[in-house]
């Protein structure tokens, strides 16, 4: 075990090399640097007050170097200042992280309660009038795009009821209930019909047919074998949808006003703020991995079979 | 196998059939529309009429108008073309370089697989849109840049089925026997091994029409897809979000298409795979 997770770890080294690479790589595309942006449109500044910025802030640097230098920014914290804002990047960055990952804990929330209670029904009703309802239910949330049901939904509860606000007012129980639910919505649809497969796939094994010729009942069968050895998958299939859930945060939240990093790099997108983009790239993706790292892991830990494999390996 | 189960397949196989028809014209026939949706549209979608401006569905206007008294029919209509047909690029770009790239890794291997793999590796790292925003805001905006945006984030998922598909042809029996009769790799590759992985590939591709034209209005929702004035779906419902309030036909009516033919390409993509595959039908 430890020997798989060591190697996990290094694994993760030329991953988290490439994406800091890609991120920073692109924002140089962008053709684009702090000296421009500061004189950019100031009119005439002569090309030897750029130059003397440029060597300043190390921009006339060999392009391996700045990479190796920003890196080491990234490592301590210190990833530049916004062009917009001229505040500190990572620290405005880990400012709005914590009403992201409040959304984002809701949803996942909302998506287990909604979506694996009916994902198991539709398992159990397999074909059945049931089953067709929540297949189609699902199959329709699954081609709604979710700024479409965010403006639906604000609609209906905001503007036609006035239940709740238009946007947030700040992280409140009030301004999270559309956008959790919007969120939700997308992703159960998605989740149910994975936890429906899952589902329908162990009920279809040699032993739950064995019980039931030896009369145990099937809801016996169902809560104590079935759900028990889907559990795993279930739970696996969840983290890695989180993934998705991140990247949508963003359009969500710029929609709702919700003030987490999502918005954040909306906005600094229109205004072409490049270091507080970065610094949402690279961060996402760094805690994406991380997330998907941690549920293999755990995968590997509840699960008998692999776990045995792995040591005998 | 008892007559019951034979019987019940070929039922199963008829119904699917049957789907494959109708989801496919309707697909069809939505391509096509939206191909000649500069001759179909009951009013020029540019024309500004301020007397009219922000009317209810009607009988002159199905739909009704827009702020500037613009058709919201006709735009939409004409916005078909650039979510449809950008999506259809979008889809064969992807399809065509994850092909190549997972042929290219799985035939040669050694280290320009090694290498290539994980480049796609560091590419599948990014969570959702997440990378896709960042391409696109670091480009700007435009449909052109939300193509290559959503093209960077998509390929290596095909690059992964294309090689583990090549990997599986190259070592059966057969392909042995293609190139001890002396075929070049050109040709094994063209002629044997594209016809053989071509399957899945494209089913993989039918399955993705709706996420990326979901994806593409999205990015084009966010102000980096297709510019105002050109009608595009996602901008359009962006861009009337404030009439929303007072006028909701404007924000919803482009909403509604791209669920239709979201819904429509997700239908058919199911059915495709349905069809190729009816193992993987529950």
């Amino acid at each position: 075990m430890k020997k798989y997770i060591g190697k996990r770890l290094l694994q993760l080294i030329p991953v988290l090399l490439g994406i800091t690479f890609l991120s920073f790589a692109m924002m140089r595309l962008a053709g684009s640097d702090t000296v421009t942006e500061m004189y950019g449109d100031k009119g005439a500044v002569s090309q030897q007050i750029i130059d003397a910025k440029r060597a300043e802030l190390g921009l006339d640097r060999p392009f391996l170097v700045q990479y190796g230098s920003w890196l080491k920014g990234l490592l301590t914290g210190n990833m530049g200042v916004s062009y917009v804002s001229g505040k500190n990047v990572f620290q405005t960055f880990v400012s709005k992280l914590p009403a992201t990952l409040l959304l984002t804990a809701l949803s996942i929330v909302a998506t287990v309660v909604i979506s694996i209670p009916l994902g198991i029904l539709a398992a159990v009703k397999h074909d059945r009038f049931t089953d067709y309802f929540l297949r189609v239910f699902s199959f329709v949330g699954n081609s709604l795009p979710n700024f479409f049901v965010a403006l639906l939904l604000m609609q209906l509860f905001s503007i036609r009821w006035k239940l709740l606000p238009v946007i947030s007012k700040g992280t409140t129980v009030q301004s999270a209930v559309l956008p959790t639910l919007t969120l939700a919505i997308a992703m159960s649809a998605k989740y149910m019909r994975q936890v429906r497969a899952t589902v329908l796939e162990e009920l279809n094994k040699d032993y739950v047919l064995g019980a039931k010729a030896r009369g145990v009942r099937g809801s016996v069968t169902l809560w104590k074998s079935v759900l028990k050895s889907s559990m795993l998958t279930i739970v696996t299939l969840l983290a890695l949808s989180i993934g998705s859930l991140l990247g949508g945060t963003a359009i969500i939240e710029s929609i709702f006003m919700w003030d987490g990093v999502g918005k954040l790099a909306v906005d600094s997108i229109t205004m072409r703020d490049y270091p507080m983009i970065q610094a949402y790239v690279v961060w996402m993706a760094i805690i994406y991995v991380m997330v998907n790292l941690i549920t293999d892991i755990l995968y590997h830990v509840l699960d008998p079979r692999i776990r045995l494999g792995v040591q005998e390996g | 196998m008892s007559e019951v189960t034979v019987r019940k397949q070929k039922l199963r196989k008829n119904t699917v059939k049957m789907r494959l028809i109708i989801f496919g014209t309707l697909a069809v026939l939505l391509v096509v529309c939206s191909f000649f949706s500069a001759y179909l549209t009951p009013y020029d979608p540019y024309l500004q009429d301020l007397s009219i401006a922000k009317q209810a569905p009607s009988a002159q206007h199905l739909l009704g108008t827009d702020r500037y008294g613009r058709d919201m029919l006709s735009r939409v209509i004409a916005g078909s073309r650039a979510s449809i047909f950008s999506t259809l690029l979008l889809v064969a770009i992807i399809t065509a370089l994850g092909t190549a790239v997972g042929v290219t890794c799985g035939w040669t291997g050694g280290w320009v697989d090694t290498v290539l793999m994980r480049i796609s590796d560091v590419f599948l790292a990014f969570p959702g849109l997440v990378f896709a925003l960042a391409v696109a805001g670091s480009l700007g905006g435009g449909l052109q840049n939300a193509i290559i945006a959503l093209v960077a984030i998509s390929w290596p998922k095909y690059a992964r089925i294309a090689r583990s598909q090549t990997l599986a042809q190259k070592e059966t029996q057969w392909m042995k026997a293609v190139r001890l009769s002396g075929s070049g790799t050109g040709k094994i590759i063209l002629k044997h091994i594209l016809p053989n992985i071509l399957g899945p590939i494209l089913v993989t591709s039918m399955l993705d029409i709706g996420t990326m034209m979901m994806e593409l209005a999205a990015l084009s929702f966010l102000g980096l897809g297709a510019k105002p004035p050109i009608p595009e779906w996602g901008s359009m419902m962006s861009d009337t979000r404030s009439l929303m309030t007072t006028s909701p036909w404007i924000t919803f009516s482009p909403g509604i298409a791209i669920f239709i033919a979201v819904m429509i390409f997700n239908l058919l993509g199911d059915t495709i795979r349905d069809y190729a595959d009816p193992k993987s039908r529950r």
